[in-house]
């Protein structure tokens, strides 16, 4: 069933035949109609394929960067959890070393940031940004508080599903990647077109975490376990 | 073995929180010898400025890299080395995928289209993007 406002439809069926990508132009999202870019793509130039991007040493962290619950004087209000995960490529290859950013609203749905007039409460104990380098087995672990769901005013009634922000930089330059991760179970899903412009479900469910009791601490804090695949990476010759 | 690639989300409006922490627009030092100020402004369909875009520019030769965030005017400023030619990434709300281009120097441009040309301004360089229409930049598939 297509949720509806006037004659947009916020969310379209799935179509399998996306795959992994997004719909630039998803009609449901507003923003993208004047942003989303409708001439043909060019191919890479030569060479690109295999450039290497950036990298980022531990120069690129400060302490308790991974860690968004001890960053201010107090603990931040909300319910505290890790999110882990590996990162790799295509073919499983392992990559370390991976500069991960991540930026989220509060435990109340506010960001801490001057464009977000929403009326829930700012937590001087939360910023709400975190980073981290993948380390020998990919890795990359934050502690952090769940986050709130929030209205966004892209429609009637309209609010995001919880998530959090992350930014990955491959080892390749084409293995960049910005996305959002979602917790499992929110019913918000089915009504947030930015979420549903993946239109393949199974490529959805790659952008929601796992709950998992062993990566859970006891008496501390609900584990998520969250990996993020990226490009392939050319066989080398 | 192949596994299914993450899909892309938008960055949001929010961004700054997590990218722009640190001042990173200066590829060199503002005084080296050959750096240039290279200025633009992020366009959308209707030439309206984009003042919630994120701006990635790599020297792939020099491995120099950079980001910035525009302005309330869509603007967005860096110092760079002169090399021929910047590879650029382009995010910023409404945008679901990031989109990736590349910035030519105005004397190594040989047959380049001409929205991926930069043009010399006074103090500088200026590389305007448009994300739509009959002038889009040219984007590159990935």
């Amino acid at each position: 069933m297509a949720v509806t406002d006037e004659q947009t439809p916020i969310v379209l069926p799935d179509d399998p035949s996306f795959g992994p990508e997004v719909q630039l132009d998803y009609p449901g999202y507003r923003s993208t109609r004047l942003r989303a870019p409708n001439r043909p793509l060019v191919s890479l130039p030569e060479k690109l394929h295999d450039l290497e991007g950036p990298v980022f040493g531990n120069d690129a962290l400060d302490e308790l960067d991974n860690d968004l619950t001890r960053q201010h004087g107090g603990d931040p209000l909300g319910e505290r959890i890790i999110v882990t995960g590996r990162v790799c490529d295509e073919n499983g290859h392992a990559i370390r070393g991976a500069l991960v950013e991540v930026w989220q609203a509060n435990a109340a749905g506010r960001y801490h940031h001057d464009v977000d007039r929403h009326p829930a409460p700012l937590d001087p104990n939360f910023s709400g940004a975190g980073r981290c380098l993948t380390d020998d087995d990919a890795r990359y672990r934050f502690v952090t508080v769940r986050p709130g769901a929030y209205p966004w005013g892209n429609h009637e009634n309209a609010w995001r599903p919880a998530h959090i922000h992350f930014s990955i930089f491959g080892r390749l330059f084409t293995q960049r990647l910005v996305t959002q991760m979602y917790f499992p179970g929110d019913p918000l899903f089915a009504y947030d077109p930015i979420f549903n412009a993946v239109r393949d479900p199974k490529a959805r469910g790659l952008l929601v975490a796992r709950f998992d009791l062993d990566t859970t601490t006891p008496e501390w804090a609900l584990g998520f376990q969250w990996d993020i695949v990226l490009g392939a990476t050319p066989v080398e010759t | 073995m192949t596994l299914p690639r993450t899909p892309s989300q938008t960055v949001g409006p929010y961004y700054e929180i997590g990218l722009c922490r640190r001042s990173e627009k200066e590829l060199v030092p503002p005084g080296a010898p050959g750096a240039v100020r290279l200025n633009g402004q992020l366009l959308d369909g209707e030439d309206a400025p984009v003042s919630d875009g994120v701006i990635e520019i790599w020297d792939a030769e020099n491995r120099r890299w950079g980001r910035c965030g525009t302005d309330g005017d869509g603007r967005f400023s860096f110092v760079v080395g002169r090399v021929p030619h910047l590879e650029v990434y382009v995010f910023a709300r409404g945008l679901l995928k990031h989109q990736l281009t590349r910035i030519y120097f105005p004397d190594a441009a040989n047959g380049a289209p001409p929205t991926l040309v930069a043009e010399q301004e006074e103090g500088g360089l200026r590389f305007d993007i448009r994300l739509q229409g009959e002038r889009q930049t040219v984007f590159f598939a990935v």
